[in-house]
This record gives structure tokens, sequence and C-alpha cells, in this order.
């Protein structure tokens, strides 16, 4: 098991990749993803390079449909490229996904015990390791309640403390608090800058909200769309903690939406 | 600016402002479950007394008509009479506990054949492409067709019994696996790869128990089925020395007993009604836990 992934073919992008290594936490080599074959493939990414620095927070920004997910599940390895190379340090990578996807078989604690189970985690280690990690995301009350007897933002955290028991260093996050409301996000950012920061986490956060974006990220990676491509990469060097509705956030927040929407409208003509 | 510029108070404060939204989110629950219980009972209880009082009016009706000779055609009154008297003997019993034994005897076969069959099938392409339409097609086969086979395999003996009881439940029991294994949520799996579950590991953490469901009704249809395969069975093949339901019914009908005929009916009819309550309950209780029956 080489932590490389590379497709088949393209030798120079596998050594390209290998260079890059020393300096990034996940790196991407002109990542090209098809999905489909002859006149009806979809090319979701053509040719995206990026390296994460280890310990960052690098936040993938895009419309709707730009490749945002295929790439997670590119470096997550759920997926195989068609070209190009994903050069991870740590893996498994961890991943939150858009909806919680928790197992509505578990309760809250058993959820998180999963994770810890498959690592080869004794029993009592593994009730040990999942209350720190209920703590972590402020769930203590709740380790026996069933999934759906929580709220969107209550799974989120669960899905946050189960992606944390897999104990990577790396974790991916696609659009996590897209489904919840203006006060829980804001709070769930806090939450998350914090878990981070304790961890020394390098994360990779996609989403399509530009000021969450600059909320979180130290560099907020601008995609194109259809196909995928880096179009900008924007550092974010405001101080931390940062507030969601301060100035700063919104004069860079309105800077990288400008760029969006342009290239929204170049799909228009 | 690292970590230290949070104050202790800050982080306090942050700490405070999660658990008060969890407050104002959580959904009370309240603690009348008895009590909901209770009304529960009674609304699935009125339409079954009204049904049972319909269906014995029109049964006396018929019977005050004349429509047949009263030994052919016994009234409610004289069923009841039997029926109670004959509670009263060990002989009544025994023929349940035979028959029940049968019952679970098949169905516990059924359901690990079933299983096995319908995970197998499941897995590997080439034999879902081999005998996936045939189990489906095996469900629609009626169990008496399988009796002459099964007498000539197996003669008057209990596997013959067993033969086809079998037969008519495992491929309801193998559907409801192969079904519930093909809707698998694509997002359980995803969560189940990245977190490094693989092959076998895979389906005993995430696909089997989401299967769960679906496997309960596939439960549910292989025991009707098995419940009548066995009662066709019994008609059909008295295994000497053994007083089923079914026996004992063959023999009330030699004697033109309709009354421990219809005693018979009844029971059988009773005793499917309440395994039924049996597998709904057990559905039920999956749909609570799993958030599934948010309708109330
Ligand atoms: N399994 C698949 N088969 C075919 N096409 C796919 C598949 N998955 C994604 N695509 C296509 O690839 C493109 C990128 O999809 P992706 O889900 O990565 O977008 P996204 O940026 O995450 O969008 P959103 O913000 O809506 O979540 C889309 O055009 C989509 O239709
Ligand atoms: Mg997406």
């Amino acid at each position: 098991m080489s932590p490389a992934r590379t497709a088949p073919p393209h030798g120079t992008a596998e050594r390209a990749a290998d260079e890059a290594q020393g300096s990034g936490a996940v790196v991407l080599t002109d990542v090209v993803k098809r999905y489909g074959r002859g006149p009806g493939a979809v090319t979701a990414l053509d040719g995206v390079s990026l390296s994460v620095r280890p310990g960052s927070f690098v936040c993938l920004l895009g419309a709707s449909g730009c490749g945002k997910s295929t790439l997670l599940s590119l470096v997550a390895g759920l997926d195989d490229l068609t070209a190009g190379s994903i050069t991870n340090v740590d893996r498994p990578v961890a991943m939150m996904f858009q909806e919680s996807a928790l197992f509505p078989w578990l309760t809250v604690t058993g959820n998180i015990e999963i994770a810890l189970r498959v690592r080869g985690v004794g029993r009592a280690e593994r009730r040990r390791k999942a209350a720190e990690l209920l703590e972590t995301v402020r769930l203590t009350g709740f380790a026996h309640k069933r999934p759906h007897e929580l709220s969107g933002g209550m799974r989120q955290r669960v899905a946050l403390a189960r992606a944390l028991a897999q104990d990577a260093s790396v974790l991916l996050m696609d659009e996590p608090f897209g489904a919840l409301d203006a006060m829980t996000r804001d709070l769930l950012h806090d939450e998350l800058e914090r878990i981070w920061r304790e961890r020394e986490l390098t994360v990779l956060f996609v989403t399509h909200n530009v000021r969450e974006a600059v909320r979180l990220g130290d560099q907020v990676v601008l995609l194109s769309s259809r196909p995928g491509r880096v179009l900008n990469t924007y550092d974010v060097g405001l101080e931390r903690p940062r507030r969601i509705d301060s100035a700063p956030v919104a004069e860079l927040a309105a800077e990288i939406t400008d760029a969006l929407r342009e290239e929204v409208a170049r799909h228009a003509g | 600016m690292p970590a230290e510029v949070l104050g202790a108070k800050e982080k306090d404060d942050s700490r405070q402002t999660v658990s008060g939204l969890d407050e104002l989110e959580r959904v009370p629950v309240s603690d009348t479950r008895w009590g909901r219980f209770g009304s529960r009972l009674w609304a699935g209880t009125w339409p079954k007394v009204l049904a049972l009082v319909l269906v014995i009016g029109a049964w006396q009706a018929l019977f005050v008509s004349g429509w047949k000779d009263p030994w052919v055609l016994p009234s409610p009154l004289t069923v009841w009479e039997d029926l109670s008297s004959y509670m009263a003997t060990p002989d009544y019993w025994q023929a349940i506990g035979i028959t029940l034994q049968r019952a679970v005897t098949g169905f516990a076969l059924s359901v690990a054949v079933g299983s096995a069959l319908g995970i197998a099938v499941a897995r590997f392409k080439p034999l879902r492409a081999a005998i996936g339409s045939l189990i489906t097609g095996l469900q629609t086969m009626p169990s008496i067709i399988w009796f002459p086979l099964a007498i000539l395999l197996f003669q008057i003996s209990e596997s013959t019994i067993m033969f086809v009881v079998v037969l008519g439940a495992v491929p309801s029991i193998a559907n409801g696996i192969i079904s519930g294994i093909d809707y698998v949520p694509p997002a359980w799996k995803r969560v189940g790869a990245v977190l490094g579950m693989r092959g076998l590991t895979l389906y005993r953490h995430v696909i089997l128990p989401a299967t769960l469901p679906s496997f309960v009704s596939g439960l549910k249809q292989g025991w009707a089925f098995a419940w009548r395969s066995l009662m066709a069975g019994e008609l059909l093949v008295i295994v000497a020395g053994q007083g089923s339901i079914g026996a004992l019914m063959q023999g009330a009908r030699e004697f033109s007993d309709s009354a421990r005929v219809l005693t018979w009916i009844i029971t059988v009819l009773v005793i499917g009604i309440l395994v039924d309550a049996l597998f709904r309950a057990a559905d039920n209780r999956i749909r609570e836990s799993w958030g599934l029956n948010q309708d109330r």
C-alpha cells in the first residue's frame, strides 16, 4: 500500500507528485476525472493541481456541479482517477459528508465507536475515546440517543466526532454545514476552528458559501465549472478568531464572489 | 494568534451557547408511553371487534335462514361450545404443539437457507444472473404443486412436509435480503469505505444491518408462505402417530363433524393473527428506533 495513487499511464505526473510531497500533506497533480466513456462522458475535473500544506485549513469553493465532491472522493480514495496523481502523506484520511449519513441502527456512541472498532481499538478504550470525542463536539449528554432524535446540527457534530475517531491528520469535509441555519453554522465554525487547532489537523473543506470559506480558510481555492480547474487561490491573511460578519471577511468574500460570478456568467454565453 | 487568545471565559461562553442551542433543538419527548400505548391499542382494537361482530352476525343469519342443514353448517354458538370444551382437553393443545413445532423448525430452516442464498445471490453477479429471477419465479408457485414430487422423494413422512414448507418460505426470505442489499443507501457504503471497511467487514457492520427492515418484511412474508404450505401439507400428508392440526381436521371431516372442522379453522386463523402481530411488533420496533415512524 503506497500512499501515492496514480492513474496508470502518467509517469511524469507521478514524478511531479513525488517532488512535491515534501511540501504538502495532500498533493494533487494534474488530476483528471471523467465519468463514463465516449460522447456521453462528463469531465468533472480537468487538470487540477493543488498542494495542501500540513496543518493548514484549505477551503475549496466553486459553483454547484463543478466537481468539488468528486475531488474529495478522489482524495479519500473512494473513486479512481482518470489521469494525474494524488499523494497523501497520511492514509487513510478522515471524511465528513454533506449529509451526516449516520447509521440509524446505532446510537450516537455506537456511531463513533464503529470507527474505532474498525481500527481494532479494544472495547474499554473505545468507550473511553468515544466519551472523549463526544465531549469534544459537546454532545456528552446524548451518547445513547438515536440519530433521528437529534437536530441537524447535532447530527453533523456526531459525524464530525466519527470522522475525528479515525484519528487521521487529514480531514476532508464536503459541505458539512450546508443544510444548517446561520446561527448553528456560526457556532459550528467556532467549534471546528477550535478542534482543528487543538488536533493540528489538515482540513480540506468544500463549500459554495464564499463567506464560510473566508471565515474558515487559510487559503481559499476557487474552482471553475465544467470542467473543474483551479481558477485562483486566495491567501486569507486575516487574524483568528474571525467572525463571519466582520468587515474584512466581507470584503474578501465580495472580491471572491465577483470572481465566482464572472466564472458562472462565462457559461451563460 | 494561537489558541491562548481564546480566553477561558470565552471558551466557556461558546460551550454554553452550544448547549443552549441543543436544548432549544431538542424534541420534547412526552413520557406518556403507556397512555399512548393504551389509546393506540384501543384505536387498533375497536375496528377488529366490529368486524368480528359483523362476521358472526352474518354467520348466524345464514344459519337461521336454513340454507344448509344444522349438522352441515352449525351455528356460531355450537362451534363456540365445541371450541371451549375441546380447549379443555390435552388433544387440542398437543395438536397445536405438533403443528407449531413443525412450523418453527421449517421456518428456522428456511431462514438459514434463505439468508445464505440471499447473501450469495446479492454478492456474486454470476449467481444472480443464473438464479435471481428463478427465486422470484419460485415465489409465485403454489406450494401444493410440490407435494406429488415431495411424496415420491420422501414418502409420507415429516421430511415431505418440511421439504414443501422450506420451498415455500425460502424465496421470500432470500428476496427480502437481496432487495435489502440492493437498496442500501450508497452514502452508508461510502462512510464504511472511508472508515476503512471492505469485504466482510463492510458486510458485517454496514450492509447487513442496513438490510434489517427489508429482511424482517421478507421474514414476515416467508412465514406466511411457510404456514400456508404447512397447512396444505398436514391435510395431505398424514404422518402416523402425529395428531397435528391438519390430521385431526381430516379426522373430523371423515366423521362429518363440521363443528370440529370450524373449530380448527378458527384456531388456525387465531394463530395466524397472533404470529402476524409478532412480526408487526418487530417491524414497528425497528422503524421506531430508526426514526422511520416520524409522521406521528
Ligand atoms: N457517478 C457519477 N457519474 C456521472 N457523472 C457524475 C458522477 N458524479 C458526479 N458526476 C458529474 O460530475 C460533475 C461534478 O459533480 P460533483 O458532485 O463533484 O459536483 P459538486 O461540485 O460537488 O456539486 P455540489 O456543489 O452540487 O455538491 C457534475 O457535472 C456531475 O453531474
Ligand atoms: Mg457536492
